[in-house]
Parts: C-alpha cells; sequence; structure tokens
C-alpha cells in the first residue's frame, strides 16, 4: 500500500492543494481511506494528520472504512423515491442480506444511500465504482447482484442498451440518457470549436467584456450575478495571476442539465472558459465536476486534449502572442455545500468545503487568493453565443430583466421529463403543457429544487425570470396522489440537515429542530404554536453564513405558506401544547448509572 | 395601570445571555422606570412573590431541578422567551446529547484525566442533587414557549427592542442583520 500511495502523491507533485485528486484516487483504488494512508500523506505533504483527516471527513465519498469491492450508493432524493426507489432499496437489502450503511462480511459489497445524483429524470439510480446505474426495477436489482456474485467488472454488467447521444460514445459507455427535449439557441448545434476564439483574439479583453455586459447575461446558477460585470470586477483586481472556475457541482436535487451539456455540448463550455480567461486575463481554468459524474472523465480529459492539439489551449493560442490558458478537471467528492462558489474554491484547494466570509469575494481573493471568476457551466456556454452573435442579438430573447435562453431541468410527475431549453418569461403553465403534465393532475411545482419554492396551482400564472421565479433550473413536478409533506418537504428537510457543513450553529441545529417538529405534525401530534414556532425559527437560519444555511427552511416555510390546510388539518384542535416530555423517563439512564432511586 | 413585572432565569447556560441583558447598559435605569423585577439573579430574589407578566430563560434543560424551575415559569408567567442559543436549540451543552449519559459520568467523574482522589469509583449520587437527564432539552420541548429571541448571546439592542415592542404591543422586528451567533 505504501508505494501505491506515495506514487499517487507524487502524480499529483506533492501539492497538499492537490489532497483532493489525491484522496480520490485513494480512495477508488482501496475502496477506503486508511489511518496509515492519511498518515503517510500527511508525513509527504507536510501536513499534520488531523489537517487530512478533516478533508477525508468532510465528503460523502471519502470513507475511514472499507467500503466493499463494489461499493453502491443508491440515490435517496425526492423524486427517486417517487419514482419506486423503496422497492428498489428493499431488493438490494434482501439480495445481498445487509442494511443501508453496512458492508457484506466478506468485504465484496457495500450499500450506502446518497442524495440526489444529477439523474431525476432516470430514477431510480445508483452509483456502483463510478458507474452510472438508471432506471432501477427490483428484477434489475436482481440481475446486478446477481453479477457481483460472479464477480463481473462492473463494466462488463451494463447488458442494457446505452444512453442516447454521446453517452454510447467509447469514452463514456453509460445507460444514462440525455433526454434533450428542446434546444435553443445557446444549446443548437450552430458550432464549431475554436470559431470565437477566431473571434476574441481580434479584440481586446475589454471589448469582449464589453460585448458580454451589452449581452445582460446573469449568472445561471441561480443567483443570477451580471455576469460581465463579474468578469469586469475580475479584470480589475490587483493580481499576479488569475483563474476561471466553472461550477458544475450542480448539487440542487432536481437539476441534471449541466451533465447534458458536459455530455453534448463540453468543446462549447471550455472555449466559454477560454473566452473567459482572455477578458480577465486569466492563465488557468477549472472546472469543477461534481464526483457523481466521474464516469464523464476520459471522454472530458480527451477533449481537453484536443484541444490542446489544436492550440484552443495552452500557450499562444491560436497565434496570438502571451494568449496563454489551460483548463484542468477538478472533481469534488460528495458535497452539495460546495455549489457554493468559496466552498467550491476552498475544495479545489483540497480543504473541507466550508463557505468562507465574504468579503472579500473571490473575483478579489479566490483561488490561492487570487483574483478569481466562478460561472455556471451554461453561463459559460451562453457567452459562447453572445461573443458569435452579439449582445444585441442576446438580448433579443427572453425578458428586460432575464435576456437569453435558461436550459430547465424538468422532472416528476410528467410524460416527458429532460432538458429544456426555453426563452426565459414563460410561465409555469407553459411549462407543464410543454412536458406533457396532466393539469388537473398536479398538485403542486418545485420551483429551483428544494432551496426554492413549492407552488400551487393558483401561482402556475408566474413568469420564469428574475424578476418573478428566479430558478437555476429546476423544476419538479408534483401529482396529486403525492404526499406533500412526507414525500417531498421532510425528503428535502433531511437533505439539508444531511449537506450542512456545520460550521454556523443555526444552519448546524435549526434544520434538525425544524425536522422533529414536521415528524411531531406528520405523526397527528402537532399543535397550532408549532405552525408558529417553525415560522419563527425559519427566519433564524438568515443568519447563516452561506446560500445553504439560509434557505435550508424553504421546504417548510414554501409549504407552510402555500399550503397552509396540509398542516392544519394535521394539528390537535383541542390541545394548546404537547411535547410528549416525560421527566421520570428522561431521568432513568441516570437513575442507573448512579444507583439512586429517582426524587422528582 | 401598575407595571409589567418581569422575572428571569439561567437554567443550563452560561449566564451570557444575562450579560447580554446587562449589556443594555444606562437603559437599565430607563427599564426599571418602565417594569418591575420579580424572581431574577439580577436583583435576587429567590422565589416567585407574584404572578409576572413576562418570563425571560437562559438555557435548555440539563436535569431535573432545570425542569422544575422552568415549569414553575410557566405557571407564574404571563408570556414565556427563550432567550439565546442553548434555551432554543440546547447550544453548548447539548453536545453531550450524542454520548451515552454513562459514558458522560465516567469521563467526568471516573477516567477524566482531571479526576483525582475518587478512589471508591462514585458517581455522584446525593439525594440532594438533582438528576441529570439523559439528554439536554430545549425549553420549548418542556413547556409552552411564546417567544424566541436568537443569537449567542442575543445581542443587548435586541434584547432591549424586544421588551420595548413588547411592553408597547408592537410586532417584533427581527431583521437577520441583528441576530449573531459568536
Amino acid at each position: 500500500m505504501k508505494t501505491a500511495v506515495k506514487k499517487t502523491i507524487e502524480k499529483y507533485g506533492s501539492d497538499k492543494y492537490r489532497l483532493m485528486d489525491i484522496l480520490i484516487d485513494i480512495q477508488s483504488e482501496f475502496g477506503y481511506i486508511s489511518r496509515e494512508a492519511i498518515a503517510l500523506i500527511a508525513e509527504d505533504l507536510g501536513m499534520s494528520e488531523v489537517d487530512v483527516e478533516q478533508t477525508v471527513s468532510f465528503y460523502h465519498f471519502f470513507s475511514q472504512k472499507p467500503t466493499g469491492k463494489y461499493c453502491i450508493y443508491l440515490n435517496n432524493s425526492a423524486v427517486a423515491n417517487m419514482m419506486g426507489r423503496a422497492a428498489v432499496a428493499a431488493t438490494f437489502e434482501k439480495e445481498l442480506g445487509i442494511k443501508f450503511g453496512e458492508v457484506t462480511p466478506d468485504g465484496l459489497v457495500g450499500l450506502f444511500e446518497t442524495s440526489c445524483i444529477g439523474m431525476n429524470d432516470q430514477e431510480p439510480a445508483a452509483i456502483i465504482n463510478n458507474h452510472i446505474f438508471t432506471r432501477l426495477t427490483p428484477f434489475r436489482v436482481k440481475e446486478i447482484v446477481r453479477d457481483i456474485k460472479e464477480g463481473k467488472d462492473v463494466s462488463e454488467m451494463l447488458v442494457a442498451d446505452y444512453g442516447d447521444g454521446e453517452n454510447r460514445s467509447d469514452l463514456i459507455r453509460s445507460v444514462v440518457s440525455n433526454n434533450i427535449r428542446k434546444i435553443g439557441p445557446v444549446l443548437d448545434r450552430d458550432f464549431k470549436a475554436g470559431q470565437a476564439i477566431e473571434k476574441i483574439i481580434k479584440m481586446k479583453p475589454e471589448e469582449v467584456i464589453e460585448e458580454v455586459k451589452k449581452s445582460n447575461i446573469r449568472g445561471r446558477g441561480g443567483a443570477g450575478f451580471p455576469t460581465g460585470l463579474k468578469w469586469e470586477f475580475c479584470r480589475n483586481a490587483p493580481g499576479e495571476r488569475k483563474y476561471i472556475f466553472c461550477n458544475a457541482d450542480e448539487g440542487e436535487p432536481g437539476t441534471f442539465k449541466d451533465r447534458v451539456i458536459l455530455t453534448e455540448r463540453p468543446r462549447l463550455l471550455f472555449e466559454g472558459m477560454v473566452i473567459a480567461g482572455y477578458a480577465v486575463g486569466a492563465t488557468e481554468g477549472i472546472v469543477y465536476i461534481r464526483y457523481e459524474y466521474k464516469y464523464l472523465q476520459n471522454y472530458l480529459e480527451n477533449i481537453l486534449q484536443k484541444a490542446r492539439e489544436a492550440n484552443y489551449l495552452g500557450k499562444n493560442i491560436l497565434g496570438k502572442k502571451g494568449f496563454n490558458f489551460d483548463i484542468r478537471i477538478q472533481f469534488g467528492a460528495g458535497a452539495y455545500v460546495c455549489g457554493e462558489e468559496s466552498a467550491l474554491i476552498e475544495s479545489a484547494e483540497g480543504k473541507r468545503g466550508e463557505p468562507r466570509d465574504r468579503p472579500p469575494f473571490p473575483v478579489e481573493k479566490g483561488y490561492h487568493d487570487m483574483p478569481t471568476v466562478v460561472n455556471n457551466v451554461e453561463t459559460l456556454c451562453s457567452v459562447v453565443k453572445v461573443i458569435l452573435k452579439g449582445g444585441e442579438w442576446y438580448k433579443s430573447f427572453g425578458t428586460h430583466e432575464s435576456t437569453g435562453t435558461k436550459v430547465l431541468s424538468i422532472s416528476g410527475d410528467c410524460k416527458f421529463p429532460g432538458v429544456y431549453e426555453v426563452e426565459w418569461g414563460f410561465s409555469v403553465n407553459d411549462i407543464l403543457d410543454m412536458v406533457g403534465a396532466e393539469k388537473d393532475d398536479v398538485q403542486a411545482v418545485q420551483v429551483g429544487g428544494p432551496s426554492g419554492a413549492i407552488i400551487a396551482p393558483n401561482e402556475f400564472t408566474r413568469i420564469l425570470g428574475y424578476e418573478d421565479l428566479a430558478t437555476g433550473g429546476s423544476l419538479i413536478i408534483i401529482g396529486k396522489n403525492r404526499d406533500i409533506l412526507n414525500d417531498i418537504v421532510l425528503n428535502f428537510t433531511e437533505f439539508f440537515i444531511e449537506e450542512s457543513c456545520g460550521s454556523c450553529s443555526t444552519c448546524r441545529i435549526v434544520p434538525t429542530l425544524m425536522r422533529n417538529k414536521l415528524i411531531k405534525i406528520l405523526n397527528a401530534r402537532g399543535v397550532k404554536q408549532d405552525l408558529a414556532d417553525l415560522q419563527e425559527w425559519g427566519k433564524i437560519l438568515k443568519a447563516s453564513r452561506c446560500g445553504l444555511g439560509q434557505t435550508a427552511a424553504n421546504p417548510i416555510l414554501s409549504s407552510l405558506k402555500n399550503f397552509p390546510h396540509l398542516y392544519e388539518e394535521k394539528i390537535q384542535k383541542n390541545k394548546t401544547y404537547d411535547s410528549g416530555f416525560d421527566l421520570n423517563a428522561v431521568v432513568k439512564e441516570s437513575a442507573k448509572a448512579t444507583g439512586r432511586v429517582p426524587i422528582i | 395601570m401598575s407595571k409589567p413585572i418581569i422575572a428571569t432565569a439561567s437554567l443550563a447556560g452560561c449566564f451570557g445571555c444575562h450579560m447580554s441583558i446587562l449589556d443594555i447598559d444606562d437603559r437599565l435605569l430607563e427599564l426599571i422606570e418602565l417594569v418591575e423585577f420579580n424572581k431574577s439573579p439580577i436583583d435576587d430574589i429567590k422565589k416567585f412573590t407574584k404572578k409576572c407578566d413576562i418570563g425571560l430563560i437562559e438555557g435548555g434543560c440539563c436535569n431535573s431541578e432545570n425542569v422544575h424551575v422552568l415549569k414553575e415559569f410557566r405557571e407564574n408567567c404571563k408570556i414565556l422567551i427563550s432567550v439565546g442559543e442553548c434555551a432554543i436549540m440546547g447550544g453548548l451543552p447539548a453536545i453531550r446529547n450524542g454520548i451515552p449519559l454513562r459514558e458522560c459520568f465516567e469521563e467526568a467523574y471516573l477516567n477524566g484525566p482531571t479526576v483525582v482522589g475518587n478512589e471508591e469509583k462514585i458517581i455522584p449520587n446525593d439525594p440532594e442533587l438533582p438528576m441529570i437527564l439523559d439528554k439536554v432539552f430545549p425549553c420549548h420541548e418542556i413547556v409552552k414557549i411564546d417567544y424566541f429571541l436568537p443569537g449567542c448571546p442575543p445581542r443587548a439592542d435586541l434584547i432591549w427592542d424586544a421588551l420595548v415592542a413588547l411592553l408597547n404591543g408592537d410586532e417584533m422586528k427581527l431583521p437577520y442583520e441583528v441576530v449573531k451567533f459568536d
């Protein structure tokens, strides 16, 4: 083991900022990261063991205990449950004879839960040794377990047909489907690699920024910061090096459009990064991709290599003297909070993905404390079209406040889940028509994932855009037969509890208290005041440092606001207080330990 | 109209929230013009001598005495307010909630590095001592709590604004900028 670990460390130049890559390699080679491995890494990188360990313990896909030769992560998102996850999970447990969180006694298989893996349009889905398995059924699970017991390699197990488009290509060979249902001006195929680079090298960087500003494009991750302005801040910030980050960590449950863009339009994305690099004067670009999409690694690396060969990346790009820019891929290791830009940067530096205090913002002090632009995948793709066709052209799509198009990830109870590129300004009703949802059968739509809002049919006339319903692109359609509080709200609240980095006491604790209260209400033990308490406590979360904490109460708060009857019909009408607290019961342990008779 | 009466208590807390009450500085003079204090560490009145209007609770409940005091406050105060992290969420004392109580006892009284002279290996068991609860509870899980003032500690201005709003019958404003957990 020692030599293997040393070799991995050398592969990454004994650079402690590449700790994530080192740990990812060791985890995938040995199935876990042992104490000895941690000690070796610490010694070689000149770090303390606890510094290494705190990174290891932070990420979902790192384990300090063996996870089995076959390591199964079954997604537990709300939509997975809607699509029949319970039966799939039960079959895994029965066939393997273990519960979730356990490894078979022979060390062959580990069975674990994981948060949304970006496959909401093809649930239930699981990751087994970095391979994705979609549309699982109890029957399929039995086949998989049989193959495992026969010792087949996971890549040999993909017996069903491969997915569509590039998913079939030799370097991916995955059953994942793109499900592209509607293509707009950003995602259309009207683009050849290098086209936009040829154009910008004849422009000044300031002119590139000016064109982007003219388009009024705003960040597509959800927060909607004007992209041109961000670039300008970064260009003007002092710093000897500058960085371009592409945020491909899409962890918001229900979002999967970046996965499809990475699969089908990676050249467009990389070209967008080159443009950003030219505009702000950066020399290095980093695509931070969530671990769940690791199955795309070889494919993407190959495209980057081709781009280098064509001199779209590298030194003196397309003969422009001094225009140097290269891109590397950084994988995460399973942490929703790393989608927050400063946490993403921390993670790319090999640390725990805890958001930084802001200001300073990344455009002033980001990666390695240098000015850094962090843009969403879709933003960078859109920028290429802005450069090719002009800011004015781009502005002709969408609304005044929200220019251009938005790529939506649509899942849940509808006929055609998948990816749709639409102009901003569509109403929720338009979307429901488009995706084949039976309107009489739609109870609610979750807009923008768990951190967004759940809305009722009387709001379906609202418009998608920064001026009304802002969204990172996720829409989950919830049919009449779903129990919103139990299937959606509870699931989302537990998601936030699981994904909190634990830094702020508000986010670490309040969602758990709110979850407990929700369970109390679901168990018909709630009283009227519990509803008021939930609203009060939700406000406290605003004191958290990052968006995760600040929005962690949204599932409960927005359902309380838009579906109050669901709560009211469950609470006790004849009681004003009921906590079930029993002093006799809670002193038993202490009486036993001290040998006392409880006098209370 | 007679002055509203306030009572306060620190349960499983660090008295930091009480210090924060004192931190309203010279407005204390204004406060004692406006209200009367009853049972409270501030005036050292140990027992309720009359029914109160407002009870301020710092800290959660870690032992049976905390529970009794809290219930007594509920009986004697018209409005009960959880003040600060520990009262609302359990706070620092609740860190032990993930550890079995026996292990906590053993670390504190038998095996810990600072334990000296406990040759008989006794976990304190005098009948006079309150019983330790198996977990630390936030106050609202034991009695009905009417309002929550978040923070660690809630800043003096926040406490002042809340009391003034309550005395005037106004709605309490709680912009998130004033909520601090230091």
